[in-house]
């Protein structure tokens, strides 16, 4: 097998290192285990149909229930990452729109949301819900046109997992009473809310729902690369007649997002992204008193011992760090493997990998799909490179990249050190840094030995070992025998630098409310 | 409100004697014997150091009278008392919960003998009558008392099991986030200080703590206490000097996961938490509308509240797989 060092290189490779003809000069049909090249099918391209998606040549902001244009009529346009071509014009969010907005949001806190009760405002939620499931086929194509990430996951992960959270918080929305033992939960009034490009979708309900259920009104910026599912959100609330005001959304770049969070008019601070803009934003606000959460940057330890179910852990390996390109800031991006497994593992890990499709996000055979923008893929291409040039050995399957748009191979380093970048900093690509270890003891060592803690994983036969590495890992998530497991009733949130406060469950809601005395 | 530094070696600065002020005297005892006055230190990993800096400053009651010479702590200091908070969590933390809870509550055991002490020097740091001033102690053991209950109660209160789908066993448990620098209230040296160390510790943190500038005798008297409570080495650290300068440090530690910034200046409120946030320290602030000054903590519905514990607490959410 040939091993790339180069990705640059690899992309303009000849077809041999893709054709599907074995070139060790062994018999067509010995396609056996350890070899780590492609394997002897081709799928027949399987594209989701687009017709679903009527997308529209111009979107505004959604503020007051209403689509707006942005107050200085600029606009900027969001491209599909897989073709490199734009989808539509964006309305660009100036200072002004951020006012609006805000002024907007505030209305809504009184008679019409933060006085309704929570009966009422439970029934939205419900019906916000519904309609994510009934136009769920939609928001998924839309999802991958705009992000990039497989039709696969946008449909079976993203958008159910959505529906979800609003099903979820729908249902405290008229029991907050119950919620806190002693307390009265109160809302915190208007929360601006910044969520990235990996999850669009899914991040704006993780925002908005609970916000929503526990009496806030939002204004929700997405990411500059990821508008089109919010602003087809914005339709969904339309449809829910959801009353002016509760929700609105604007789109443009960082500045604006960083105008929204430090307006004085704001009570509460949600962001998701990236540990340093985290930093940013904590700074931005510091002294205004705003109740403010983080979901920042991760660089998990997935964890395999000696006795783990191997198949299952290869697979959890897999969707742990490919899964949505890596581009998730809980993605199990160290791997930690027990010595004396590391070679088989490591040999299976390598053979799993050359089944990985990569490709068109539409197409429902794909794994993984295209990087989100020029910038992440930069950025990963980069790190990779300082893997190589400090020494960690590269492993790359030789698949078939599309010729445009932004994709990049699954990639697989082994021999790192944990002083490497690429064992140190969060990736967000489909980039796996391999260590090794003795002892539960160096396990953890290892694991903890970063500055973030979002999530972990622990593959092992022994649920006694599971709950010891569990209480010992310092990390927010922890998953055994799974790896990317998500759902609303699952608290999220990390330690350290990833970031402080909930996401999910109980402990989600409380990231929306005042406690006061009964 | 700040103190004075003392600007030499002899003693008194002012026309008083620390003698004179009959409030200090520790104890009856005939008029025509000497009293042996104590001297105030810093408290670092179970220690009692001067500050390595060799600085003091005097400490006045609130007429502004002299009291004692404080240590004048420094940034050195600081990075001392984060190390040895940073090397106690481990092993405090791993504590079980009704251990925890029994060593706060030695606390409150040992304070109690202690009483007249804490009375005498809370009266005289805070300008207090001996009627007040007990009221105050008897609230400050209390709140021990209270806190040291919960030690083995928030996993349940906090925590829970969640309903996910799929063949997992889906838990959340609260764990210590780890060392917590505490600036202490600056007016309500004893009862404000026990208020906001003992939800910290009961989640199983550790702390460096800054006493009130102004008043902070009464907390070094505590540190004595903890020193022979049962309470590990290193899990409390208290420094005593000038929050100006104290407070930037402590806020800029990287090893240092929350601070409480209670009894910060609100003016320096801005600049803390922007220091904090290049290690993104959780931070636990005054409510709003809420003035230092005008707080009242004895109140037990204002000033004693689960959420406080809470704030210095992750949750860690655990899939445990199901199956045969």
């Amino acid at each position: 097998m040939t091993t790339e060092t180069d990705p640059k290189a690899a992309d303009a490779a000849p077809e041999a290192s893709r054709a599907l003809v074995r070139t060790d000069g062994q018999a067509p049909n010995s396609w056996g285990l350890g070899d780590g090249q492609a394997i002897p099918w081709e799928y027949a391209p399987a594209p989701e149909s687009r017709d679903i998606v009527k997308l529209k040549p111009r979107y505004g902001l959604f503020i007051g229930g209403r689509e707006v244009p942005s107050s200085d009529g600029s606009t900027f346009s969001t491209i599909d990452p897989s073709t490199e071509e734009p989808l539509a014009e964006v309305a660009r969010a100036t200072e002004a729109d951020v006012e609006k907005a805000i002024r907007s949001a505030r209305r809504a806190t009184g008679k019409s949301w933060g006085g309704l009760p929570g009966r009422e405002r439970a029934k939205y939620l419900f019906r916000i819900a519904r309609i994510l499931q009934e136009r769920s086929r939609e928001f998924a194509v839309l999802e991958s046109m705009d992000s990039g990430k497989p039709i696969k996951e946008s449909r079976d992960v993203d958008v159910p997992l959505a529906a979800a959270h609003f099903w979820y918080y729908a249902g405290w929305a008229d029991k907050l009473d119950y919620a806190f033992p002693g307390r009265v939960a109160r809302p915190l009034g208007v929360a601006a809310q910044v969520i990235p490009w990996n999850f669009p979708l899914l991040m704006l309900a993780w925002k908005i729902a609970p916000a929503l259920a526990a009496g806030n009104t939002v204004v929700l910026k997405p990411a500059s690369t990821t508008p089109l599912s919010a602003l087809l959100f914005a339709e969904v609330c339309r449809q829910a007649d959801l009353p002016a005001g509760v929700v609105n959304i604007i789109t443009g770049p960082g500045e604006i997002g960083m105008a929204l969070v430090t307006h004085p008019g704001v009570d509460k601070v949600a962001f998701t992204g990236s540990t340093a803009v985290g930093k940013l934003i904590a700074k931005g606000i510091a002294g205004q008193g705003k109740a403010l959460t983080l979901e920042l940057g991760g660089k998990a330890a997935n964890i395999v011992f000696d006795d783990a179910p191997l198949d299952q852990a290869i697979e959890g390996i897999v969707n742990g760090i490919y899964f949505n390109q890596g581009e998730v800031c809980c993605a199990g991006s160290r791997l930690l493997v027990q010595e004396s497994i590391a070679e088989p593992l490591i040999d299976k890990l390598k053979d799993r990998l050359a089944t990985i499709r990569v490709g068109d996000p539409l197409d429902k055979n794909t794994d993984v799909g295209a990087i989100n923008s020029k910038a992440q893929l930069e950025k990963i291409t980069e790190l990779v490179a300082a893997g190589v040039a400090e020494g960690a050995e590269i492993y790359q399957p030789a698949c078939e990249l599309p010729e445009r748009g932004f994709f990049f191979r699954p990639t697989l380093f082994t021999n790192v050190a944990q002083s490497h970048r690429i064992a140190r900093e969060e990736i967000f690509g489909p980039v796996l840094s391999t260590l090794t270890f003795r002892t539960p003891e160096e396990a953890i060592e290892k694991a903890n030995n970063t500055p973030y803690g979002l999530s972990a994983g622990v593959w092992t036969d022994k649920g006694s070992r599971i709950l010891m590495m569990a209480q010992r890992l310092r990390a927010g998530v922890v998953w055994a025998n799974t790896f990317n497991r998500f759902d609303p009733a699952s608290p999220f949130g990390g330690y350290k630098e990833s970031g402080y406060g909930r996401e999910g469950g109980l402990h989600g809601l409380l990231a929306y409310v005042r406690l006061e005395d009964r | 409100m700040a103190a004075r530094v003392a600007c030499t070696a002899y003693w008194p600065t002012s026309g008083s004697r620390i003698a004179d002020v009959p409030s200090v005297r520790l104890g009856p005892g005939p008029a025509s014997r000497i009293d042996v006055r104590k001297t105030y230190k810093l408290y670092i990993g179970g220690a009692f150091p001067r500050s390595e800096s060799g600085r003091t400053y005097v400490v006045e009651t609130p007429g502004g009278e002299p009291l004692a010479n404080a240590c004048r702590a420094s940034r050195k200091d600081v990075r001392d008392a984060v190390r040895a908070a940073r090397a106690a969590f481990q092993p405090w933390a791993a504590r079980s919960a009704m251990n925890r809870g029994q060593i706060l509550y030695r606390v409150a055991e040992l304070m109690e003998g202690r009483r007249d002490q804490f009375v005498t020097e809370v009266a005289a740091g805070e300008g207090l009558s001996t009627g007040r001033a007990r009221t105050v102690v008897e609230a400050a053991i209390d709140r021990w008392v209270w806190y040291a209950g919960w030690a083995d109660k928030l996993g349940q209160v906090l925590g829970n099991s969640n309903p996910v789908a799929g063949s997992y066993f889906n838990f959340t448990i609260p764990e210590p986030t780890g060392v917590v620098g505490i600036v202490a209230p600056e007016r309500s040296s004893l009862l404000g200080l026990v208020s906001r160390l003992a939800p910290a510790l009961a989640g199983g943190n550790v702390s460096v703590v800054i006493a009130s500038e102004t008043r902070p005798l009464a907390a070094v008297t505590l540190t004595e206490v903890l020193a022979t409570s049962d309470v590990p080495s290193g899990v409390v650290n208290l420094l005593t000097g000038l929050k100006d300068e104290l407070v930037p440090v402590l806020a800029a530690h990287v090893d240092v996961d929350a601070v409480d910034t209670w009894g910060i200046d609100p003016a320096a409120q801005a600049e803390v938490e922007r220091a904090a946030a290049d290690s993104v320290k959780r931070l636990a602030r005054r409510p709003r509308g809420v003035v230092d000054e005008r707080f009242d903590w004895a109140d037990d519905r204002a000033a004693q509240r689960p959420e406080w514990i809470a704030a210095f607490l992750e949750m860690k959410t655990v899939w445990h797989p199901i199956g045969a």
